[in-house]
């Protein structure tokens, strides 16, 4: 009867609502497939076993007594083990962060458990959100459910390879550079960044406090809709959350894009970009006129120094956000120190991995008396131009079109040089520096059978765009619903 | 009178009196077993995220005011990064570039004049939590940390380079002191720490214009200290200079006991702070409209207070200033002088009498003090007209403060009202003198303290109520002339 697996969470619960099905079949179903396949795919850090079946019988009771909370209730859903769970261990990918326990639900958290949603566990990620692949994880690298020699993407390669592999219909990533988009291409499913702030930060363990923001991975876009929906809006607990009304995302989904005007920008479409990945987003912005939309050159210039800008601003804010990793209150703490120096020392040495120490190294140095002008504050003058780009490209579109990443899923251990890493996220970085919101959509597949993504940019707030575009895409392509050969 | 001319700023930290920390939802308090009053946000849990305290601002706000300073319409957090166990972060969040206020000045008077001491800037911040060590530091096995304080809300305000003397940097931080309690915005106790004062201090040859190299003075707890500490200092630092010796640029703390600073960090080892703007907290925008609002709430303070009192009431600088020296007693004694219509005697009961009851920069004791305003102007009133005598108004006194009572039930309760009928005291006058022959005896012979005596006795007589006046009247018309 594994019937549930690859349902939509609004499938899921139109036959919840039927009576054709409980929550606990469904949480038995997709805990009995974690069982069987997570052990090639490596994606669950913590399964939450009792926790779930335990949430999926009250959820049984709130049916049978007509009294469900809402189109979540009862909808499994997995999340990026940087987001805290009170009472479950939270790693953040991290050996200094092995053993802790939050004593606090992230706001994102509580709003999926008051919404009625069931936690699976806990997904792996590149530690502190640093990387592209999940291979900078303190424990092990999650594979693409394409190709098991090939990575996820990253850092929420967990929760991206999770909904790809029909072991969660739903899972909560977080971007700072792309780290929901690029594994989201990598991996073939939807991934959405929100405009920076429309989602609270609050319980979501900091890397680039002024990039980070939680999103959700689905396989469509109304389950996207409806996740999106469920966390959004503002939070007393996070100044950074800004108060805009909360738009019914779903109810707008079928209004067509009939008129929408999409800019392509020429800056993602240059030398270096794989050549399968240029052809389907080309076909892919055909499919959109065909659909109404008409499309209009834009230009974002300032695109090719926002990786840079990028480098200098996130690891400046990781030195700071990770000074808290020291030994002293939770966490890791290496015995035998002389002092607390040596404590902090020991401790750090053995609790961050190579990439966290270097961009902790990278962000120190730039944060330095003598160094802060010419990085940091140089950084966020580019910072500047780049917004001013894209404030200039939506004075004429609506939305923007490119592709997400420059190529297709890479093989493990292929990306030996921190610099090749890091251009993977040259076309994701931008929206995160402007703060706005994007969204990768599964826009076709190579020759050899690997997802390609395609990305849209929304201005400020208007994520009910993106999501209409993608819903008017998804109605007349099948990406989406292609399964990967792995899973049986 | 030496070649040197001292430069001295201070830095002072005031604790915040809120209710809750500056960026959570613990609350401020003291005294509590560690740990207990803390939360993920002040133990920088990871994820966990600051929301500024709208009141800290406003303490903020108000003390900037009253020290005439700008408030900046655009200001900002920022992180302040070193390493340190009562530190959850191990930053600060505080302010840096764009601090909440700046340019205000602050008057001291030291005797020779008024002068005029610059105020650079006034911005909040967050406390830290208190290390405990078993034993001695050097010697500690271990040490544990208490982060109650963590997050407490901070306020600094850093003096420009203006001061000029020990004497003048005490007189400041007095002024200081008293604008924020009467602000009641900061208790002001510097034992316990809610005000700590460091000090930057140079020496440079008169009539030299660019400064001497300076040196950080820590950990003085008192205006003894501040006071000690610096005169310490100089003479320091003057005995280097003239031995040609070069003045090193590092922080020193003030040892109380041995009375001498002691050298602590030198520049080169200073911390570099990494300064950077907060990303986890907006820019705060402090609208002219909101600053507005708090300058119409702020109390009239100690200075203007002071001259009020003397113009208004007829009182002298003394009195004025003792009056001065909370915004309770203040407010307590301007409540009483309007009820009674007799400021002089008010301040008289309330600066000879009510202050042997209670400290007068205790607001607190001054708002839970057992004799109202009202009742204090009710005793002086039972005095004026008659009805008991300034003696036993001081027993009455009394047995307010123990009951609550006011004056009136209590002397009618135990019948104290003065007797001056003249009938009834012209018995208790014939019978004093008849008792006392001898003593009349003395009178008439020109021993002119008999009188008093009498008088004494006539009061004895009377348990006191009779009114001293008229008994003294009654006495010298009776006597034998002389």
């Amino acid at each position: 009867m594994a019937a549930l697996a690859w349902l939509t969470a609004h499938e899921l619960g139109a036959r919840y609502r039927s009576g054709e099905a409980t929550p606990t079949q469904a949480v038995t179903e997709y805990l009995g497939r974690i069982d069987a396949l997570d052990p090639r795919l490596f994606a669950f850090l913590t399964v939450t076993r009792e926790d779930a079946l335990r949430r999926a019988a009250e959820s049984d009771a709130r049916f049978r007594a007509g009294t469900p909370r809402g189109p979540l209730d009862g909808v499994p859903i997995a999340l990026k083990d940087v987001l805290c769970t009170r009472g479950i261990r939270t790693t953040c990918g991290s050996k200094i962060l092995e053993r802790f326990v939050p004593p606090y639900d992230a706001t994102v958290v509580a709003r999926l458990f008051a919404a009625g949603a069931i936690l699976l566990g806990k997904l792996n990620m590149d530690e502190f959100a640093m990387g592209s692949s999940t291979e900078h994880s303190a424990f092990f690298t999650t594979r693409n459910p394409w190709d098991l020699a090939r990575v996820p993407g990253g850092s929420s390669g967990g929760a991206a390879a999770v909904v790809a592999a029909g072991l969660a219909p739903l899972s909560l990533g977080t971007d700072t550079g792309g780290s929901i988009r690029q594994p989201a291409a990598f991996s073939g499913v939807l991934g959405m960044k929100p405009t920076y702030g429309r989602v609270s930060r609050y319980g979501l363990i900091a890397f680039a406090s002024s990039l980070d923001q939680v999103g959700p991975f689905a396989r469509d876009a109304e389950d996207a809709a409806l996740l999106l929906g469920t966390i959004a809006g503002p939070d007393p607990m996070d100044s950074t959350a800004i108060d805009v009304p909360v738009p019914d995302y779903r109810a707008a989904l079928g209004q067509g894009i009939e008129g929408l005007r999409l800019g392509v920008p020429a800056e993602y479409f240059i030398e270096g970009v794989d050549p399968e990945v240029e052809q389907a987003v080309r076909t892919a912005i055909a499919t959109l006129e065909k659909l109404g939309a008409r499309t209009v050159p834009v230009s974002l210039p300032h695109t090719e120094y926002g990786l840079a800008a990028y480098y200098v601003i996130a690891p400046a804010e990781a030195s700071s956000n990770l000074a808290r990793y020291d030994g002293v209150k939770y966490g890791l703490r290496v015995p035998g120190a002389r002092d607390v120096i040596d404590m902090y020392s020991k401790t750090r040495a053995a609790g961050f991995g190579t990439e966290v120490k270097r961009r902790v190294m990278l962000g120190t140095y730039v944060l330095s008396a003598g160094y802060y002008d010419a990085y940091y504050g140089q950084a966020q003058k580019v910072r500047t131009l780049v917004r001013r780009d894209f404030d200039a490209a939506f004075a004429q579109v609506d939305l923007i079109v490119a592709p997400t990443t420059p190529g297709v899923a890479f093989k493990m251990g292929e990306k030996e040089d921190p610099i090749q890493m890091y251009l993977n996220d040259i076309f994701t970085i931008p929206a995160n520096l402007a703060g706005l919101p994007g969204v990768s959509i599964p826009g076709g597949f190579t020759q050899a059978g690997l997802p390609i993504g395609l990305q849209l940019i929304a201005p400020a707030f208007d994520e009910a765009t993106l999501l209409r575009a993608t819903h008017a895409y998804q109605t007349v392509t099948d990406w989406h619903t292609r399964k990967p050969p792995f899973h049986e | 009178m030496n070649n040197y001319e001292t430069i001295i700023g201070l830095e002072v930290h005031a604790q915040l009196a809120t209710v809750t920390k500056m960026f959570c939802g613990c609350r401020a308090v003291f005294g509590a077993p560690p740990n207990t009053v803390t939360c993920p946000i002040c133990q920088g849990m990871p994820g966990s995220l600051p929301v500024i305290n709208r009141r800290a601002v406003e303490f903020g706000i108000m003390t900037a005011l009253a020290l005439g300073c700008g408030i900046n319409a655009h200001n900002r957090f920022a992180r302040k990064h070193y390493y340190y166990p009562d530190m959850p972060k191990n930053y600060q969040i505080s302010q840096y570039e764009e601090p909440l206020a700046e340019h205000g000045r602050l008057v001291v008077d030291t005797g020779p004049g008024p002068r005029e001491i610059g105020i650079q800037r006034v911005h909040l911040e967050e406390d830290v939590g208190k290390l405990l060590h078993e034993g001695a530091l050097e010697t500690a096995q271990s040490s544990s940390v208490d982060y109650n304080r963590a997050g407490v809300p901070l306020m600094e305000i850093v003096s420009k380079p203006d001061l000029r003397s020990p004497d003048e940097a005490a007189a400041y931080l007095k002024a200081l002191r008293a604008i924020v309690v009467f602000l009641r915005v900061c208790d002001g106790n510097m034992e316990e720490g809610s005000l700590r004062c460091d000090a930057n201090i140079s020496l440079r040859p008169r009539g030299q214009a660019e400064y001497g190299t300076k040196v950080e003075i820590k950990n003085m707890n008192s205006f003894r200290n501040v006071r000690d500490a610096l005169e310490h200092e100089i003479k320091r630092q003057t005995r280097a200079l003239a031995t040609g010796e070069r003045i090193v640029q590092e922080t020193r703390l003030w040892d109380p006991d041995r009375m001498v600073t002691v050298s602590m960090r030198s520049k080169e080892f200073a911390h570099d702070y990494r300064y950077f703007p907060e990303p986890d907290l907006p820019p705060l925008d402090v609208q002219p409209a909101w600053v507005d609002e708090v300058r119409a709430r702020l109390p009239e303070l100690p200075e203007a207070r002071r001259a009020r009192f003397q113009s208004a009431y007829g009182l002298s600088a003394y009195e004025a200033d003792l009056l001065v020296q909370g915004r309770g007693l203040a407010d307590y004694f301007e409540t009483a002088a309007k009820a009674a219509g007799k400021p002089k005697s008010v301040a008289n009961w309330v600066l000879n009498e009510l202050l042997r009851e209670l400290p007068g920069d205790d607001d607190r004791a001054l708002e839970a003090c057992p004799i109202s305003p009202a009742n204090l102007a009710g005793l002086i009133g039972l005095i004026d007209d008659g009805t008991i005598s300034g003696k036993i108004a001081k027993d009455v006194f009394e047995k307010m403060y123990r009951s609550g009572d006011t004056a009136q039930a209590i002397v009618s309760r135990e019948g104290l009202t003065q007797v001056a009928d003249e009938g009834a005291l012209g018995a208790a006058v014939d019978r004093v003198l008849a008792e006392h022959a001898k003593v009349v005896e003395d009178y008439r012979a020109g021993k002119k303290a008999a009188l008093g005596f009498l008088v004494g006795q006539v009061m004895k007589a009377t348990q006191g109520k009779a009114n001293p006046a008229l008994a003294n009247r009654l006495l010298i018309e009776k006597l034998p002339k002389v």
